[in-house]
């Protein structure tokens, strides 16, 4: 009698009930799903954004911005670091590559400025949350080069390090604004070194969102020059610590921007934000946005405003003027509200970004793919109606070419499509168009390993051989030819999801599965139903 | 009573392959040669996944969507070259537009651009965006993919027969991979990421056809010592037609169904499917094996072979 070990048998039956009941799940509602009690399995397969519609996209963090912003700021240590040390007559001090450079005009000081520079060094270049590196790399060089010329370097380690502080930055600031918008289950990771992945599911109006997330949204005040006009200012010569900044609406006759000359000093910066909400003015009723300072900056408008009433200052947003009101009254409150152009919409979003902060960098969309719900049930249906029909397709051709054998095969095709949708729930995969795709395919490559085992019985059966030993003969000898020609199949796809994208990446992962489910339900499953067929019937001649 | 299948291909059937190998080399040279011209000449239509640029998939209200006068509102619009055609159903119109100069930012520029001009009269059904640094990243990395995967499969080959039979099978699979790749030249179908897949798809299966009737030759080397090769290699091919021949069927059947009826997105994918499985089938039967004729295969015992004999007869 053909045997099958009793274990063999718990595992196909083990493996089917499992496959069942991880599946399940995905042919009731979501609903219900989510109602199921918590030891039975009710996860549903996630569907991809191409299916469920949504936003896909990959952004870039300008972090060359970062570094410079920061080398600056070091420039300026460099500065008064060597002024603290006495030293009065310097030259060339500047910004070049990743390094600040400084000449110390008598080189008798240069060793003194030398300490005092890598003292500087230690106290602020640090990584992580404030570590002095103690191990090998140095966080920082400062060197006399030869033309005398002190070169204070950052290395490459502590560009990476604030590189990656500020992406991290920017994607909780992106979080916070995505949150607010109201988008559920949101993805939002980094990717390398400088890029953010943002999944946005079921997001219906993604230009918004984009223009949301994608603003610096730097918010700060500043008071008008008070002697110098913006018309004086463009014709002539800047004074000193001013900027000429356009309005962020306002048009002057012939189209180009007004403009306003601004002292560089910033009175106010909205770092010191704690509240922003859209409102409206209780004269006018035109969309304002109302925002509250914490202490600090609560303080420290309330004195600028009670020194210079009567003047006017400029609520800048991102280099550009979105207000400019006349200062009537010390604002002591630490609360103040913002007339721009604002439509209602636009104050929400203004006040959304203020109360989510700002980014450290510009961010760039690298890569946009959206797809509206329209679609994502289109493709859904039509994957559907494709897997049904190919299904019965090959269920009829295998019943029609191997009869009863067929039968064998063809009930363990079902299977394969359950412990498909098994595989999916539990691990959780993404199901994505391509994906569907993959499942199709599989469908019609499945039925490969029942083909060669059945043509080998036949080639069996015909050398004379009876129904047992042809059966054992069959299996044994086609065995090494399907796994030689699943795993070939199986690198092809492990390759592509390595080196896929996205929606690609779907699709390797359900052929993948889909070998895999194949080469246990055909070799497992149809041996079972063969070998009970055989001892119930004990047949003669193989139907084959 | 048991039920009986019907056998498409009939038992002990004795087709003439390898006497006709010199013509199925001679094709095959043809649509390789056709293949590398079309290529060269015609150009691939690469997607906006490796050129980068816009493309929108809208759906206009009413019956049938004007697209001469959709085209007229991008006339002085200065996003370059803007195409539309009718994608799936006569409401629906696919808008391309060619990659901005002016970097990443200038992508999305056009994008917003491209919906104000069409305004909220139509429906959003799919936006995409590629700029030039992703788009570069996404064909090298679809050349990668190809390449490892030919280099994987040709190791993989090796390790598992001898080196004659790995390059036979690679020769076949690059056939398949480069007169699918003429074909997307020949008819100008979209070359995308997804066609990557499929390529990297047919690859898998095609070698799969080839490792099937490989299998057999081997066993057959072993077994008819002294039989003629093109004779051993005619009788191989012929006792796995059946079976080269059902699998073809079920996996084509299979994808009639997707390129029918699984959507105007895929169809292309679905499509050089069909066409991989055709040629990858062809390719095992007609190139591999007859190959292996001019790679003196040596027929003497292998060890590791019957090692591994033994082991199959023990499970």
């Amino acid at each position: 009698m053909i045997y099958f070990a009793r274990w063999k048998v718990v595992l196909v039956c083990v493996v089917c009930v499992f496959g069942i009941a991880f599946s399940a799940p995905n042919f009731i509602s979501e609903e219900k799903a989510e109602a199921l009690p918590k030891w039975v399995p009710n996860q549903q397969v996630v569907l991809g954004l191409d299916l469920q519609g949504g936003s896909h996209l990959l952004a870039e963090v300008k972090v060359s911005d970062v570094i410079k912003a920061r080398l600056e700021a070091l420039r300026d240590s460099v500065r008064s670091t060597v002024r603290k040390a006495g030293i009065r007559r310097y030259s060339r001090l500047g910004v070049s590559g990743n390094s600040v450079t400084i000449k110390i005009t008598d080189p008798k000081q240069n060793e003194q400025a030398l300490k005092a520079l890598r003292e500087l060094g230690t106290q602020q270049i640090t990584i992580g949350d404030g570590q002095i590196a103690t191990d090998g790399d140095p966080l920082f060089t400062v060197e006399l080069n030869e033309q005398g010329v002190i070169v204070f370097t950052v290395t490459e380690r502590t560009t990476n390090d604030w590189s990656i502080k500020a992406v991290n930055q920017t994607i909780e600031v992106v979080r916070l604004r995505v949150d607010e918008t109201g988008v559920r289950e949101p993805t939002i990771q980094r990717q390398g070194t400088d890029r953010i992945l943002i999944q946005l599911p079921g997001v219906k109006d993604p230009e918004r969102i984009k223009a949301i997330i994608g603003k610096v949204a730097k918010m700060t005040f500043h008071l008008l020059h008070p002697r110098v006009s913006a018309e004086e200012a463009m014709r002539g010569r800047i004074p000193p610590g001013a900027k000429l900044l356009p309005d962020a609406e306002e048009k002057d006759p012939s189209g180009n921007p007004r403009m306003y000359l601004i002292q560089k000093k910033v009175m106010v910066s909205g770092e010191n934000l704690v509240d922003s909400q859209p409102s409206f003015d209780q004269r006018t009723n035109e969309p304002v946005v109302t925002f509250r300072f914490d202490s600090v900056g609560g303080r420290k408008f309330g004195n600028v405003t009670g020194k210079n009433v009567g003047r006017i200052f400029a609520i800048v947003l991102d280099n550009k003027v979105i207000s400019a009101p006349v200062i009537r009254e010390p604002i002591l409150g630490g609360t103040g509200q913002i007339s721009g152009n604002f439509t209602v919409e636009s104050a929400q979003d203004l006040a959304l970004l203020l109360r989510a902060g700002s980014l450290p960098a510009a961010l760039t969309y690298l890569e946009e793919r959206t797809v509206g719900p329209g679609l994502g049930a289109d493709s859904i249906a039509a994957g559907k109606i494709a897997s049904i029909i190919g299904m019965i397709l090959v269920l009829i051709f295998m019943a029609v070419a191997y009869g009863l054998f067929g039968l064998f095969a063809n009930i363990p095709l079902m299977f394969n499509m359950i412990l498909i949708f098994g595989g999916l729930s539990f691990l959780p995969a993404t199901l994505t168009l391509p994906g569907i795709a993959g499942i199709v395919l599989t469908i019609g490559m499945a039925v490969d390993a029942n083909v060669l085992i059945f043509e080998r019985i036949r080639e069996e059966v015909r050398v004379g051989r009876t129904p047992i030993s042809a059966i054992e003969a069959g299996y044994s000898r086609a065995i090494t030819t399907i796994i030689d020609a699943n795993l070939t199949t199986l690198i092809a796809a492990l390759l592509l999801y390595q080196f896929g994208s996205g929606p690609i990446r779907g699709f390797a992962v359900t052929l993948s599965i889909g070998i895999a489910t194949s080469m246990f339900t055909a070799i497992m499953l149809t041996r079972l139903l063969i070998v009970t067929w055989l001892r119930r019937k004990q047949p003669e001649i193989l139907p084959v | 009573m048991a039920w009986h299948g019907f056998n498409f291909i009939p038992a002990g059937i004795k087709y003439s392959f390898i006497p006709f190998r010199k013509l199925f080399f001679l094709f095959s040279a043809l649509l390789i040669v056709g293949s590398l011209g079309l290529y060269f000449v015609k150009g691939l239509n690469y997607g906006i996944d490796f050129k980068g640029g816009i493309l929108i998939e809208v759906r206009t209200a009413g019956d049938k969507a004007d697209i001469a006068a959709m085209r007229a509102l991008f006339k002085d619009s200065g996003l370059g070259e803007v195409a539309l055609q009718e994608f799936g159903r006569p409401t629906d119109v696919l808008i391309r537009v060619q990659r901005q100069e002016g970097g990443e930012k200038a992508q999305q520029v056009a994008v917003a651009k491209v919906k104000q001009i069409l305004g909220d009269k139509v429906t959003y059904r799919r936006t995409e965006s590629v700029g030039p640094k992703v788009s570069e990243e996404l064909f090298w990395d679809g050349v990668y993919a190809v390449l490892a995967a030919i280099l994987a499969i040709l190791i993989y080959i090796w390790f598992r027969f001898e080196w004659q039979f790995g390059l036979g099978a690679v020769i076949a699979l690059s056939h398949d991979v480069l007169s699918t790749i003429g074909l997307f030249a020949l008819f100008q179908l979209e070359f995308n990421l997804s066609t990557v897949a499929a390529v990297l798809t047919i690859a898998g299966y095609s070698i799969n056809d080839t490792v099937v009737v490989f299998d057999r030759v081997r066993e057959n080397l072993r077994k008819y010592k002294k039989m003629p090769l093109s004779e051993l290699f005619n009788n191989s091919i012929n006792e796995t037609l059946s079976r080269t021949v059902m699998t073809s069927v079920t996996t084509l059947l299979a994808l009639l169904a997707l390129y029918i009826l699984g959507g105007e997105i895929i169809k292309d994918f679905s499509l050089a499917m069909i066409w991989g499985v055709i040629i990858g089938t062809y390719s095992s039967i007609c190139l591999a094996v007859p190959i292996l004729l001019y790679l003196s295969i040596d027929r003497g015992a292998d060890v590791s072979d019957n090692k591994e004999e033994v082991a199959g007869e023990a499970t």
